[in-house]
């Protein structure tokens, strides 16, 4: 009789009912240590530095399109002041030119967008009108995919999109803020 | 009436907790695989502006991340109440950016060294002068990719 009962215990399995709490135990390290990290953002591509300032005169006027934004966050979009929310829909009218006016861009590849903040403006519109910039182009590059190839311009591959990129190139120009309203 | 005890008889197995750690463990993958080590405490307040023209960062061990903002409560007697950069775990100027960037890039390898990307967390209400002073930090330390980490706006 006691000889049965040892053998029954050798047969018995590990017990796995603390396996739950450890498995919690590790669940709660990783929680806390841990972070959902919200890795997105707009993607920019600075220009090398350069001692000697840019000249602009050797643009002509009708093909830069000068953003202002000053320190109180207003913007002067080509001399006149202006509005974040017709920003996309007036840069996307400049570049392209449809109704061939005098004063826009004279195609496409010679438009240039020129932008320039105070040190006092705030990050959050800068921000803001650098995404409307980005927007535009973004648009009017899967427009031209769309109407060249008829896919949008992340589905192109990478010849197609050079094509597209020579057709709207994205000339951006950032110049040197100028010190207004520093807190 | 003999009907009745049967039935509660049978009824009466507890329910088997054997699949609980599997199901646990799921959960601990799930967790291990979204999220990532924190590697820095904030010691500024960060919050991002939103922006609809985003790209994602695909490769952590590539990216540095730059931060930007006012210096959270328990800081100001040390830091000041005006808007810091954060590199690493400390308060820094611009000055420490070209060292911050170099020993970044010594530990990536040689061939991916151009895929590096600096990602600026910078607080939405920070004026752009301090931004704008980082920039030419990076400009002139050769580090053009950068990204502005924002939100997704909602449309």
């Amino acid at each position: 009789m006691a000889k049965k009962s040892s053998r029954d215990r050798l047969s018995n399995e590990v017990n796995a009912g603390s396996m739950a709490d450890i498995a919690f135990l590790l669940l709660i390290f990783f929680l806390v240590t841990t972070t959902i990290v919200e890795d997105k953002g707009v993607l920019v591509r600075l220009p090398p530095w350069s001692e000697e300032e840019p000249d602009v005169l050797k643009f002509n006027k009708r093909n830069v399109y000068s953003i202002l934004v000053n320190a109180n966050n207003d913007l002067l979009v080509r001399g006149e002041p202006s509005d974040v929310e017709s920003l996309k829909d007036d840069i996307k009218e400049f570049i392209m030119n449809p109704k061939k006016r005098e004063d826009y861009a004279e195609s496409s590849k010679d438009a240039i967008v020129s932008f320039k903040n105070d040190r006092g403006t705030e990050y959050e519109k800068y921000l803001e009108v650098y995404n409307e910039v980005m927007a535009a182009y973004n648009e009017l590059r899967d427009e031209v995919a769309n109407s060249k190839f008829g896919k949008d311009y992340e589905f192109l591959d990478k010849n197609q999109r050079n094509e597209v990129k020579e057709i709207v190139p994205m000339k951006l120009s950032e110049a040197e803020p100028t010190s207004f309203g520093e807190e | 009436m003999s009907k009745f005890e049967k039935k509660r008889g049978k009824s009466s197995p507890a329910i088997s907790t054997a699949s609980l750690p599997d199901i646990i463990f799921m959960l601990l993958f799930f967790f291990m695989m979204v999220t990532v080590m924190r590697d820095s405490s904030l010691k500024v307040s960060v919050v991002t502006p939103s922006a609809t023209e985003l790209t994602k960062l695909e490769k952590k061990s590539l990216v540095n991340y730059l931060y930007i903002g006012k210096p959270t409560a328990e800081y100001v007697p040390e830091a000041g109440n005006k808007s810091r950069l954060q590199l690493g775990d400390k308060f820094a100027d611009t000055d420490d950016i070209p060292l911050f960037l170099e020993n970044h890039r010594q530990k990536v390898d040689e061939r991916q060294r151009g895929l590096i990307t600096s990602s600026l967390r910078v607080d939405k209400a920070t004026t752009m002068g301090i931004v704008g002073d980082v920039k030419t930090a990076l400009r002139k330390s050769g580090q053009y990719k950068v990204n502005y980490s924002a939100k997704k706006r909602a449309e």
